[in-house]
């Protein structure tokens, strides 16, 4: 088992700023440990994280894969997640590129399928849409959760631009909870020549936890 | 961090602005060297993703000039050395980014570098 990163140097006056690492965080770190043999065989070249907040996830990947073997890039659309995200790198060990920018958005002309491990724990949390544009308006923390109609507005937008960005053999991991309607988003990427399946499932308090995984279906 | 590395994948994303967005111009740029751990597997399968024009010219406007005009074919020792320390070891802690279609300035400050644009400007 590899240890969660080291968070040691966050305190509680950044946890009012910045998504603390909580039960979606951690599935996701169990999801992607569970396929370490598999990522490691993979051997990828960039990893991109959207949405890194404290940085945990691309801290813990950097030690799963090695922190020189990889690029580790991160965007996110709050600032201070940005900042909190490269002193987690540092604590770490791990060189990680955080770049404060919403989804894929200035590295999409350059990263053209070249990204081969993609991850995001994305605002999954269903509000009105007006909740959800002034959070990511605002830059915040209530960027973390506010998710628009069934949690969607926002993975919903970077779904669509997926298909262009994971590179041949590329694996993209997504948390997801029930309310943003699962089989609905395999049945969406299927259409954009993804195949997916959920590789973890849990419950914490009212939220059913999933993780998903999808891969480019590949015509021979 | 931005490292000429994460530069070489950054582009100017402003409504409409599409060609000659590629890539970004430093301007007051206060570079740090920072070492790091060499990984010949990592430059070696990085290479074919460089747009190699753009990163020896980033490199040249901030001084370094060690790297040739064209991509050589084969990559001895010192040739992978060099590259790794263009790619991984210059830091740009300070400074901005410009697009030279459309002028847009994007900032660096602590090493981040922020690239959101107003609503606006988005495509
Ligand atoms: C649920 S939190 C996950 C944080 C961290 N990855 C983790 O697992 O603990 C979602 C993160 O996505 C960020 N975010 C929200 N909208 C975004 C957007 N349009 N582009 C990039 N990041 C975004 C939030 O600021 C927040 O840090
Ligand atoms: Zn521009």
């Amino acid at each position: 088992m590899l240890p969660t990163p080291d968070l040691s140097h966050l305190t509680k006056e950044d946890f009012i700023r910045v998504y603390e690492p909580a039960e979606d965080t951690f599935i996701l770190l169990d999801g992607l440990e569970n396929d370490a043999v598999e990522l490691q065989n993979l051997d990828p070249k960039i990893c991109l994280e959207i949405g890194s907040g404290s940085g945990c996830v691309s801290a813990f990947v950097g030690k799963l894969l090695g922190s020189s073997r990889c690029l580790y890039l991160t965007t996110d659309i709050n600032p201070y997640a940005s900042k909190c995200t490269v002193s987690t790198g540092k604590q770490n060990a791990v060189p990680i590129e955080s770049i404060t920018a919403s989804l894929d958005s200035p590295l999409a002309l350059r990263l053209r399928r070249n990204v081969d491990l993609l991850i995001f724990n994305p605002p999954y949390v269903p509000t009105s849409s007006e909740e959800a544009d002034a959070a990511q308006e605002s830059r915040g923390i209530g960027g973390s959760w506010a998710g628009g109609t069934d949690g969607m507005e926002i993975t919903g937008l970077f779904l669509n631009n997926l298909p262009n960005l994971l590179s041949t053999n590329g694996r993209f991991y997504l948390v997801g909870v029930a309310v943003n309607n699962i089989s609905a988003i395999h049945q969406n990427l299927r259409g954009l020549r993804l195949d997916g399946k959920v590789i973890l499932h849990r419950r914490a308090g009212r939220e059913h936890l999933y993780v998903m995984k999808f891969m480019r279906i590949l015509t021979p | 961090m931005v490292r000429l590395i994460t530069h070489n994948l950054l582009a100017c994303h402003v409504k409409g602005c599409t060609t000659n967005n590629f890539p970004l111009v430093f301007q007051d740029a206060q570079v740090e060297i920072h070492e790091a751990e060499f990984n010949e597997d990592f430059i070696r399968g990085f290479m074919p993703k460089i747009e190699w024009k753009a990163l020896v010219d980033s490199a040249r406007q901030l001084g370094d000039t060690s790297l040739p005009e064209e991509q050589p074919e084969m990559a001895d020792d010192d040739f992978l050395k060099t590259l790794h320390h263009v790619l991984l070891e210059m830091h740009i802690e300070e400074g901005a980014m410009v697009c030279q279609n459309c002028g847009h300035v994007y900032p660096i400050s602590n090493g981040i570098p922020n690239m959101l644009l107003a609503e606006h400007e988005i495509g």
